[in-house]
């Protein structure tokens, strides 16, 4: 009973229509792009290179939580009120109450992971559109965190954590940098430039691989095994494009469910854990508005709203998308508000090409 | 007389004040096509619920091989054999074929906690599946959203098959299909039971259940109207029974015969 009507498809038809055939043209436009206009910048040079890698990889942690969550079928809107969460939860148990970091550290997923089982319990418990659900704890977890943080320092931005993380071993995790001896080699073949004056003297101007474009590379990675390659991520898809079905044949839903949006949180906690070591300091008010940029990165990288569709490879092109607009009209020297323009265009554009790809693959109508 | 595979016996179900079922047996032996018929609200939609585990019924007993069962979850039914194809909720049409075939029992293999679908085994399986089905996929990677309706009641039926059913429950699985796909799945089903799997067919189309039942039970206001056997009973009657009898001989008679 073969169809007559079926079309063959070539096979570079087929290996071209994917999920993420969207952001990957996306990703060449905007290189491109951004080649011809800010080219000459610095853009493209090690340390240009290394500014938008960061802000990208810092894009691509919450992306990939928010990506796995929204093909699960549910949303996360409390992914930046987290992000301040946990960096003040951090800074206040080591600091203000003097617990090693790595235990502040440890503390501090725990405490994120457990807000996201909350988040995701009352979704499943209660019927609620995970959107209303998050939603207040957007503002929930904001009003703790301010509220926190002036109640212990009388402050909103606690400060002192580099200090206290000298040597720690956990610290260095999130906010170390690795292969210093390789970049240092790199300086001293002359492909990175080298500190020529002050007490650096002879150092790359790019020490190494920061630990959070580390964790960016191995969340996606982790990511996108777990969704295309494990039963687990068969369940996410299931849960995602059809619950009730996913339930008949007994996929376990709930947990499914239950579990990215810990995970969400998990992805959250990294961030935030990543920026304050960084700054070594954590602020109440930090991850504003990272909810959105985190499901911009997403649906830019081919994931349909309502689940059930979706890939992590996409959603992180997306964050590279996004990383690169962001940093390059920086460096070519358009009026940062521009910034905006451009992303809200770059989101249109992808999704109407990426509801055209979707529909050629799935056959929905 | 052989121990039926699946036996209900006077089930009942209620939610709250409203009773769904008030006591229906039913049963299917190896081999056979049982029909249950019953008009829209007749409490079928319950009744293959409370068969494949979905709901718990309020009383009666449910038999599997002749021992007492109680379902907790609808796993627990697909353990025992059970295997439900819903009309609607057969597949998730975002998903591939393969995916689809395999949900919930994803082939494995790796070492220790790392394991990962074995999508060669997954692909081959669900293509040789399929092929005995009388469907043939371009690849067994294709979203099910590109298969036709009858089509995605064939997965569902091979993927049940498959996984060793001895009960299949189909809940009108020809309802929204053109009159070739039809014949198609009534062609599956009458495979499907030579095969010695006992088929529940759950459908308010008499003549369907005519093309492929060995049995016949009516369903009707959460009650049965008795079982009849292959020949004893004439379409126009088991009509007469789904509605409940005399309006619709009227009806019937002004139009002619031909619902």
């Amino acid at each position: 009973m073969t169809d007559e009507r079926l079309k063959q498809v070539s096979s570079l038809r087929r290996a071209m229509i994917r999920p993420e055939l969207g952001a990957i043209c996306g990703a060449i436009l905007v290189f491109v792009f951004f080649l011809m206009i800010a080219g000459d910048s610095g853009m493209f040079a090690p340390e240009g290179i290394k500014n938008w890698t960061v802000v990208s990889a810092q894009f691509a942690i919450i992306a990939v939580g928010a990506c796995l969550l929204m093909i699960a079928g549910e949303f996360d809107l409390s992914v930046g009120s987290m992000i301040g969460f946990s960096g003040v939860v951090i800074a206040i148990l080591s600091v203000h109450m003097g617990w090693p970091v790595w235990a502040a550290i440890i503390a501090a997923f725990v405490v994120a992971m457990a807000i996201g089982a909350l988040n995701g319990f009352l979704v499943i418990k209660t019927g609620l559109p995970s959107f209303i659900v998050t939603l207040a704890f957007l503002y929930i977890l904001r009003g703790l965190t301010i509220w926190l943080s002036i109640s212990t320092t009388r402050q909103t931005i606690i400060g002192g954590v580099k200090e206290a993380a000298v040597g720690d071993p956990l610290a260095f995790l999130f906010g170390g940098v690795i292969f210093k001896d390789l970049f240092q080699w790199f300086g001293d073949m002359g492909w990175v430039g080298t500190f020529t004056r002050g007490t650096r003297t002879g150092q790359p101007i790019v020490e190494g691989i920061p630990m959070l474009v580390v964790w960016a590379i191995v969340l996606v990675i982790f990511g996108h095994f777990l969704l295309t390659r494990t039963r687990f991520g068969n369940w996410i898809f299931a849960a995602g494009g059809d619950a009730k079905a996913a339930r008949y044949v007994g996929v376990p839903v709930d947990r499914v469910k239950i579990l990215m949006f810990m995970f969400t949180a998990f992805c959250a906690t990294v961030f935030a854990t990543c920026q304050v070591m960084e700054f070594g300091s954590a602020a109440a008010d930090r991850g504003l508005l990272k909810e959105f940029e985190a499901i911009i990165c997403v649906v830019i990288g081919g994931a349909l709203l309502t689940g059930g569709y979706g890939s992590v490879i996409g959603a992180a092109l997306g964050a590279l998308i996004f990383g690169v607009v962001q940093q390059g009209l920086f460096f070519a020297g358009a009026e940062s508000s521009l910034f905006r323009v451009f992303l809200g265009t770059i989101l249109i554009l992808a999704v109407i090409m990426n509801t055209y790809i979707r529909r050629l693959i799935t056959g929905e109508r | 007389m052989a121990t039926p595979l699946m036996e209900m016996d006077n089930i009942k179900k209620n939610f709250g004040p409203v009773i769904a079922l008030g006591g229906v047996s039913f049963d299917v032996f190896a081999g056979e096509c049982h029909c249950l018929l019953g008009d829209n609200g007749a409490g079928k939609s319950t009744f293959i619920k409370t068969m494949s585990g979905v709901h718990k019924p309020t009383g009666g007993v449910i038999r599997v091989n002749g021992k007492e069962v109680s379902f907790a979850t609808p796993r627990d039914a697909m353990t025992a054999g059970i295997a439900t194809v819903y009309q609607d909720l057969a597949m998730i049409p975002l998903m591939s074929v393969t995916r689809n075939f395999w949900m919930g029992r994803e082939p494995r293999k790796g070492f220790g906690p790392f394991k990962w679908i074995d999508f060669k085994t997954a692909h081959r399986i669900t293509f040789e599946e399929m092929a005995r089905m009388g469907i043939n996929l371009r690849e067994a990677d294709q979203a099910v959203g590109t298969l036709s309706g009858g089509e995605r009641q064939s997965v569902a039926i091979a993927r049940a098959v498959h996984f060793g059913a001895k009960v299949l429950i189909l809940d009108e699985p020809t309802s929204a299909l053109g009159v070739r796909q039809t014949s198609n799945v009534l062609a599956t089903i009458d495979r499907v039971r030579k095969a010695g799997i006992g088929v529940v067919f759950i459908t308010h189309n008499v003549r369907h259940a005519m093309a492929v039942g060995d049995r016949f039970t009516v369903l009707n206001r959460g009650q049965t109207h008795g079982t009849a056997k292959r020949g004893d009973i004439k379409p126009e009657e088991l009509q007469d029974l789904m509605a409940g009898g005399q309006e619709l001989a009227e009806l019937e008679g002004s139009l002619g015969g031909t619902i």
